[in-house]
C-alpha cells in the first residue's frame, strides 16, 4: 500500500508539466517575496530617513543652472522644465549623433572595401583603433586633451567667418526674416512635386518600361524652386556673424566644447561599429549577384544600387539598429563631461537636491526606455519595409 | 621523317603584371578616382604621422622626477613613471602590493596547468573557478594570517579595471546562459520573468544601473545591512552584461536544428542533460564571437565606475592629469589609458579569432 502510494508520488514528481507548475509556482513566489521584502524595506527606509516621495517636486524650483537648453530656462523655474531641457539636449545629441554616426560609418565601410589597398588599409586603422578604446576614455580625450588645450577667445582660430576658441565653436547665425514663409511654402511645395514626380515616374516605369531619372528631376526641382521663392521674396535671411571683440567673441551660434566633444566621441565610436555593419552587410552578398548582374549588362553604379544595396541593407538593418540604439544610451556618458543629458540634470543634479533617489532614476529608466522603444519601432517598419517578400 | 615540333620557349610575363611595380598599379593608380584617394591618403599620413612621432618619440622625455625634467618639446613620458605604481594598483599601500602580483602570478600558473595533458580539466576548472577566488579575495582585502586589511576603497587602477572585468565575464556568462534557457523555455512565468529581467536592462544604459547600485541599494535593505560598494558595483555590471549575454546566446539556441532537440529528447535525456551534453555545446560554438564582443564591451565599460566615484584606470589618470604639479599631462595619460585598453581589447578580438578555427568542425555552410 505505502509502496504503491510512493510510486504514485515519484510519478507525479516524475511528471514534466507537474514539475513545470512546481517550478514556476515557486519561482513565482520567490519573485513576489522579494519583490515584497524590498517594497516593504523601502518604505520603512524612506520614512525612517523622512524622504518625501512623489513627484510633486517636479513643480519646485530648481535653482540651478543648465549651461546648454535650447529652450527658455532660467534658475527660476522648476525641476519639471529643466527634466524637459535635460530631455531635449538628450534627444537632440542622439539624433545627430545617429546622423554623423551612419555617414562616418558607411563611408568607412565602403573605404575598407576599396580596390584601393592604402585606403582600405587606413580605414582598418581607424576602425580598429576607435572600437577597442572605451568611448568614455574618448570623451575624454576630446574634452580635456583637444577642446581644452584650445587658444583663449583672444586667441582665437579663425576661419572666415568661423571661430574657434576654449569656449566652443562660433559660426554664422542664420536669421528669418518678413517674407520668410514664402521661401518655406516654396521648399514644401517643391518637396511635394517630387514625391509626385517619382510617383509618376515608377508607375510609368512599370507600365511601360520606360526609364526617367525621376530623383535627379526632383533634386534639381527642389533647388530651382527654392531658389526661385528666395528670389521673389528677396532673400529674407540675415546671419548673425560673430564678432571678435578685444577679450571675447560675440554673437553668431556657439557650439559648447562640451556638445562638440560628446557628439564627436559618440559619432567617430559608433561609426567604427557601423563601418563594419556596412562592411559585412556587403560582403554577404553573393558575388554570382554582381555577376549576374554585370551579364544582364548594368553598369557598375547600378549594380551597386539595384542589386547589390537592397540586399546588404536586409543585412545590415537589425545591427545597425542595436547600434542607433547603443548610441542613444551611450549619450548618458557626456555626464561625466557636464554636457547637461538627462543623466546629469534628473540623476545627478536633481537627485543630489531633492535626494528622491527612486523617483529621479525611475523617470530616466522611463525615458530611455521609450527612447529605445521608438527607436526600435522606427526601425523595425524600415526593416519590413526593405526585407524580403516571400511566398 | 617527322619533323620534330619544337615549340619557341615561352616569351616572359609582361613587365607591367609583376612585381612591385605592377602592384603599384594595381592597387593604388588603377584609375582618376584611385590615384586621387592615393594622394588623397598620403596626405593624412603625412599630417599625421610625422607630427606622431615627433611627439611621442623623437622630442619626447622618458626619464625624470618632476615636471621640470621635461625639457623636449614633445611628449613627457616621465609623468607616467612616476605615477605608474598608482595607474597601476589604486591607492593599495605600496608594501602589500606583492599581494596583488602573487594573486595574479598564481592565476597564470593555474591557466598555464590547462596546458598540461595530465590534469583533469574538470577539477583544475573548480579549483580555479571556487578556490582561486577565496585565495584571492584573502590575499586582497587581508585580515587572515596577519595580512594587513585594506579597505576596497583603496583598490584602484589597472587592478580594479581588471577585476571588475574578470568577475564580471566570469559571473555573467552562466547568469546568461540561465537567462537565455529561460527565455527559450516553455513554462510561460520563467519565460516572460526571463523577458521583463532582459529587456528592462537592455532598455537602459549603465550608467543608470550604477547609480541604482550606488544610490538605491541601500534603500532597499533593512536597516543595518549594508554591502560593500565595489561589491554594489559588481553586482550591477554582471546583472548589465548577463542581459546581453543572454540575449547573444539565444541566438545561438535559434540556430541549433528542432531535430537536434528531439534527437536528445528521444535519447531519453532530461532537459539538463540534453541542454549540456546537445544544445550547448553546439549553441555556444556558434557565438563565440558575440559572447566575445559582450566581453570586449563589458571591459570598456568597466571605466564608467569612474562616474561613481571609483577609480580605476582611467579615474586615477584623470586624478593624475588634475595634480597641480602635472598639468597639461592629460595627452600622455590618455595615450597610455588608451594603448592598455587597446591591447586588452584587440588582444581578445583576435584571441576568439583563434578558438573559433579551433573549434570549426566543418559543419559551417559556406
Amino acid at each position: 500500500m505505502s509502496d504503491q502510494n510512493s510510486s504514485s508520488i515519484k510519478n507525479f514528481l516524475n511528471d514534466a508539466g507537474n514539475r513545470a507548475l512546481i517550478f514556476q509556482a515557486l519561482l513565482l513566489a520567490v519573485v513576489v517575496f522579494v519583490g515584497y521584502y524590498l517594497f516593504s524595506n523601502l518604505q520603512a527606509n524612506l520614512a525612517d530617513q523622512g524622504i518625501s516621495t512623489g513627484f510633486e517636486f517636479l513643480n519646485q524650483p530648481a535653482g540651478f543652472p543648465v549651461l546648454i537648453h535650447l529652450i527658455e530656462y532660467t534658475e527660476a523655474n522648476t525641476y519639471g522644465r529643466a527634466f524637459v531641457v535635460a530631455l531635449i539636449n538628450t534627444v537632440v545629441i542622439s539624433l545627430l549623433g545617429i546622423a554623423l554616426a551612419t555617414f562616418i560609418g558607411v563611408v568607412m565601410g565602403l573605404a575598407r572595401l576599396s580596390n584601393n589597398w592604402l585606403v582600405a588599409r587606413l580605414a582598418t586603422v581607424y576602425v580598429e583603433t576607435l572600437r577597442n578604446i572605451p568611448l568614455l576614455l574618448q570623451m575624454f580625450f576630446w574634452y580635456f586633451a583637444v577642446l581644452a588645450t584650445l587658444p583663449i577667445p583672444k586667441n582665437s582660430i579663425i576661419f572666415g567667418d568661423f571661430f574657434l576658441n576654449k569656449r566652443g565653436v562660433y559660426s554664422p547665425n542664420p536669421i528669418a526674416q518678413d517674407g520668410f514663409g514664402i521661401v518655406i511654402a516654396g521648399f514644401i511645395l517643391s518637396i511635394i512635386a517630387s514625391i509626385a514626380l517619382i510617383v509618376w515616374a515608377k508607375k510609368r516605369q512599370t507600365r511601360t518600361g520606360l526609364w526617367f531619372p525621376a530623383y535627379w528631376a526632383s533634386f534639381g526641382t527642389i533647388i530651382v524652386i527654392t531658389f526661385l521663392a528666395l528670389v521673389v521674396s528677396g532673400f529674407p535671411i540675415e546671419f548673425d556673424l560673430p564678432q571678435k571683440s578685444r577679450f571675447n567673441v560675440t554673437g553668431g551660434m556657439v557650439l559648447p566644447p562640451e556638445f562638440v566633444a560628446v557628439l564627436v566621441a559618440l559619432s567617430t565610436y559608433t561609426g567604427a561599429f557601423i563601418a563594419e555593419i556596412v562592411r559585412a552587410g556587403i560582403l554577404s552578398v553573393n558575388w554570382g549577384q554582381t555577376e549576374a548582374a554585370r551579364s544582364l549588362g548594368l553598369k557598375d553604379s547600378l549594380t551597386q544600387r539595384l542589386i547589390v544595396l537592397p540586399q546588404a541593407l536586409r543585412v545590415i538593418i537589425p545591427p545597425l539598429t542595436s547600434q542607433f540604439l547603443n548610441l542613444a544610451k551611450n549619450s548618458s556618458l557626456g555626464a561625466a563631461i557636464a554636457y547637461p543629458e538627462l543623466v546629469a540634470v534628473v540623476m545627478g543634479t536633481t537627485l543630489n537636491q531633492t535626494g528622491q533617489a527612486i523617483e529621479n532614476i525611475g523617470l530616466c529608466m522611463l525615458v530611455y526606455g521609450t527612447l529605445s522603444l521608438s527607436i526600435s519601432m522606427f526601425m523595425n517598419w524600415y526593416n519590413k519595409k526593405m526585407s524580403l517578400i516571400e511566398r | 621523317m617527322a619533323i620534330e615540333f619544337k615549340p619557341s620557349p615561352s616569351l616572359p610575363p609582361p613587365v607591367n603584371s609583376v612585381g612591385a611595380v605592377a602592384w603599384v598599379r594595381q592597387n593604388l593608380l588603377s584609375s582618376p578616382l584611385n590615384i586621387f584617394l592615393t594622394l588623397f591618403s598620403f596626405y593624412i599620413l603625412y599630417l599625421l604621422v610625422p607630427p606622431v612621432i615627433e611627439w611621442g618619440l623623437v622630442g619626447a622625455t622618458f626619464t625624470g622626477a618632476s615636471k621640470a625634467d621635461c625639457t623636449g618639446d614633445g611628449a613627457c613620458w616621465a609623468f607616467i613613471g612616476v605615477y605608474f605604481e598608482q595607474f597601476m594598483y589604486g591607492l593599495y599601500p605600496s608594501e602589500e602590493t606583492w599581494r596583488i602580483n602573487l594573486a595574479l602570478i598564481l592565476l597564470v600558473l593555474l591557466l598555464g596547468t590547462y596546458a598540461v595533458k595530465t590534469v583533469n580539466k574538470l577539477y583544475l576548472s573548480l579549483v580555479i573557478l571556487v578556490v582561486y577566488p577565496v585565495i584571492a579575495y584573502f590575499l586582497f582585502a587581508g585580515g587572515v594570517f596577519g595580512l594587513e586589511v585594506v579597505e576596497t576603497s583603496l583598490w584602484g587602477g589597472l587592478f580594479l579595471t581588471t577585476l571588475l572585468g574578470v568577475v564580471g565575464i566570469v559571473a555573467s556568462f552562466p547568469l546568461g546562459v540561465l537567462l537565455a534557457l529561460g527565455r527559450q523555455s516553455k513554462m510561460p512565468i520563467a519565460k516572460s520573468v526571463c523577458i521583463v529581467f532582459i529587456e528592462t536592462i537592455r532598455a537602459v544604459p549603465l550608467i543608470t544601473i550604477l547609480f541604482m547600485a550606488s544610490v538605491m541599494i541601500p534603500l532597499f535593505l533593512p536597516e543595518g545591512m549594508n554591502f560593500n560598494k565595489l561589491l554594489r558595483v559588481l553586482i550591477g555590471i554582471t546583472l548589465f552584461s548577463a542581459a546581453y549575454m543572454a540575449e547573444v546566446i539565444r541566438g545561438g539556441l535559434q540556430a541549433i536544428p528542432k531535430g537536434q532537440y528531439e534527437a536528445a529528447d528521444a535519447m531519453g535525456l532530461t532537459y539538463w542533460q540534453s541542454m549540456i551534453l546537445v544544445i550547448l555545446p553546439q549553441a555556444l560554438k556558434l557565438v563565440i564571437p558575440g559572447i566575445v564582443n559582450t566581453f570586449i564591451g563589458l571591459f570598456k565599460d568597466t571605466t564608467l565606475v569612474y562616474i561613481v566615484g571609483m577609480f580605476d584606470l582611467l579615474g586615477r589618470i584623470q586624478a593624475a592629469t588634475h595634480d597641480a604639479n602635472w598639468l597639461g599631462m592629460t595627452i600622455e595619460g590618455y595615450a597610455f589609458a588608451g594603448f592598455i585598453y587597446w591591447a586588452a581589447c584587440f588582444g581578445m578580438s583576435r584571441y576568439s579569432m583563434r578558438i573559433e578555427r579551433k573549434l570549426e568542425t566543418g559543419h559551417k555552410r559556406n
